[in-house]
């Protein structure tokens, strides 16, 4: 037994065949071998996570098992706070920050007994979708690296597809977990907004971050969902709402289940046909399972990327106006005054994308523009939202391709910015309109793994988990691993 | 490529103006790249002007919840030292920033 999965490491912990110290012991080696080869893993607390692994141990000899992911391994992307550690945000402005606090991911996590290994790549401040706009040099697709992993949460999506941990997290602001998931072959899920908390989440865009799981199967996504959502009040945005049950929500059974296949998502000028085949040969999958499949409409599906970087943006421009080089983060030397200080310890600190949206999005909500961009982008919200309320009155899911290709060369679209947010007119919706998402593998393209996306109704994260755990009963696309992986 | 610029929707002021009132400053290539970059983005949000939004209310956030209100009672709250402790610069329970107000003459 390989012990890669989440799924495989808690039967073998259950079974008392390996222990939670030797599983960290193993994930270690594979982060510092495959993980550094593929740009993935950016520090390690390896005493600190052996130890915590020791106290797993000796819970379960105790006859404690706080939750499934007891003793397991988990790498958290870069932008998440842990008290004591760094958080860079693959930002040379945050180089050398390190939390003076827990988040809420660092905390549900402990309560739930996995152990934190340390840290994933990601593109600077979440904003990229290839990971390759990090201080710490691009991650690498584990099936072909010279190819991108995806991004933002590139980093998490290769420790799961590499084998380095059996689960990792990442955040979704429009398509950061399931676009990379698409792209190394794993699955990765946004739950619908506020389900899981923001606290101690940097902030992107906030009325679209999402945090979420990488993991290989939709049952140990559920498992980690189960484990990290509930209501916060730390987070204002945090719905008052318990964690749902989701594990048993997967009755394998999607009789009667009504698939909405979106018509704008099947356009001939849209995806690769490659791409389109295989999600296709997944719907038909589920059909022959019981499933029945509707056309439904998405009339506004080609203004959404514009939407999205408009609405984004201008949060983004807000956001990171806290840093400012006064409280944390980095600080340029030898300034005159104030102002300078400022304007130097931004532009040293922040990377080309972060600086080509922070200055969008100023622009956006600037005098004489706010009304013509922002505004406008926000009623189109409304109308996204709309599309969705009524196709989910003709279907139970949506789904389509999480992506309109399968991964692309290192490089290949770093100086073409507008053909590269085009990709996400997939995923940015599910943020736009607070939806959940799941995307799951589904086949392959050029020998590169093709995701499938599923969509459901706000806070039905049950159903589109059932979806996805009846596709993977009767297929074993996720079962598949790079080639060479450990 | 001066044309190309002349022709867009922004200019090199704009430019300059936006990194100004976002606390950045751009170097001279900055400024031509991200014109071009900016451009071409505007270029194509453009599109939106042409979907009729009278009469829609804004969306500001998906999942509408009501500003969740707490007691107004005194709680722990973050150690001075811990929130120091990423600081640039300070000095006992202060953040050091160079002088903001000139001392006055005379």
């Amino acid at each position: 037994m390989k012990l890669q999965s989440l799924e495989e490491q808690r039967a073998a912990l259950d079974a008392s065949e390996v222990s939670s110290v030797e599983l960290v012991e193993l994930a270690l080696t594979r982060a510092e071998g495959t993980g550094t080869d593929l740009g993935a893993i950016v520090g390690l607390r390896a005493e600190a996570a052996l130890a915590a692994a020791a106290g797993s141990d000796a819970r379960r000899r105790a006859g404690e098992i706080r939750s499934p992911l007891e003793g397991a391994p988990v790498v958290l992307k870069d932008n998440m706070v842990q008290k004591g550690e760094p958080t860079t945000c693959a930002s040379r402005i945050l180089e050398s920050f390190v939390s003076p606090y827990d988040g809420a991911m660092a905390e549900k996590l402990e309560a739930a007994g996995a152990i934190i290994l340390g840290r994933a790549n990601m593109d600077e401040f979440a904003m990229g979708s290839t990971t390759e706009n990090s201080i710490f040099g691009p991650a690498r697709n584990p099936w072909d690296t010279s190819r991108t992993t995806g991004g933002s949460s590139g980093g998490s999506a290769v420790a799961v597809s590499a084998g380095i941990t059996g689960f990792a997290l990442g955040s979704d602001t429009g398509g950061s977990i399931r676009q990379p998931a698409s792209f190394c072959g794993v699955v990765g899920m946004k739950p619908s907004y506020g389900r899981v908390s923001r606290w101690g989440l940097v902030a992107f865009a906030s009325s679209l971050d999402q945090i979420g799981p990488f993991t290989h199967s939709a049952r140990e996504a559920a498992w980690v969902l189960e484990a990290i959502a509930g209501h916060d009040a730390r987070d204002s945005t945090s719905l008052p709402e318990p964690a749902p049950a989701l594990e048993s929500a997967l009755t394998g059974d999607v009789k009667g289940l009504r698939i909405g296949l979106p018509r704008e998502y099947f356009v001939d000028e849209g995806a690769d046909p490659g791409v389109v085949e295989a999600v296709r040969g997944a719907v038909s999958e589920l059909e022959s399972a019981g499933a029945k499949v509707v056309e439904v409409a998405l009339p506004h599906t080609p203004y959404v990327v514009s939407t999205y970087y408009l609405v984004a943006t201008a949060e983004a421009s807000s956001n990171l106006a806290r840093f400012d080089g006064v409280r944390y983060g980095r600080r340029a030397e030898n300034v005159q005054d104030l102002d300078e200080m400022y304007k130097r310890s931004r532009s040293e600190g922040f990377g080309r994308e972060v600086k080509r949206r922070i200055l969008l999005g100023t622009y956006v909500l600037s005098a004489g523009y706010f009304d013509a961009y922002y505004r406008k982008a926000q009623q189109v919200r409304t109308l996204v939202r709309g599309d969705f309320d009524r196709a989910f009155e003709a279907c139970d899911v949506i789904i389509g391709p999480t992506y309109p290709e399968v991964a692309f060369p290192i490089g290949a679209r770093m100086d073409d910015p507008v053909s590269l947010y085009l990709g996400d007119i997939y995923t940015v919706s599910a943020n736009l309109a607070g939806l959940p998402g799941i995307s799951v593998p589904c086949g392959q393209h050029q020998g590169m793994p093709v995701g499938m996306q599923v969509l459901g109704r706000p806070l039905d994260e049950a159903t589109l988990l059932r979806v996805a755990d009846a596709f993977q009963r009767r297929t074993d696309h996720h079962e598949h691993r790079p080639p060479g992986s450990a | 490529m001066l044309a190309l610029y002349a022709m867009s929707r922004i200019t090199r002021e704009d430019v300059e103006r936006t990194a100004d009132l976002a606390r950045l400053s751009l170097s001279n290539d900055e400024i031509e790249s991200m014109t071009h970059d900016l451009g071409q983005i505007l270029d194509h949000v453009e599109q939106l002007q042409a979907l009729d939004t009278q009469g829609i209310e804004p969306t500001a956030h998906a999942i509408p919840l009501a500003t969740p209100l707490r007691a107004d009672k005194a709680s722990p709250g973050i150690d001075p030292d811990l929130a120091l402790a990423n600081a640039p610069s300070s000095d006992a329970y202060a953040f050091v920033v160079p002088k903001v107000i000139e001392a006055e003459e005379g």
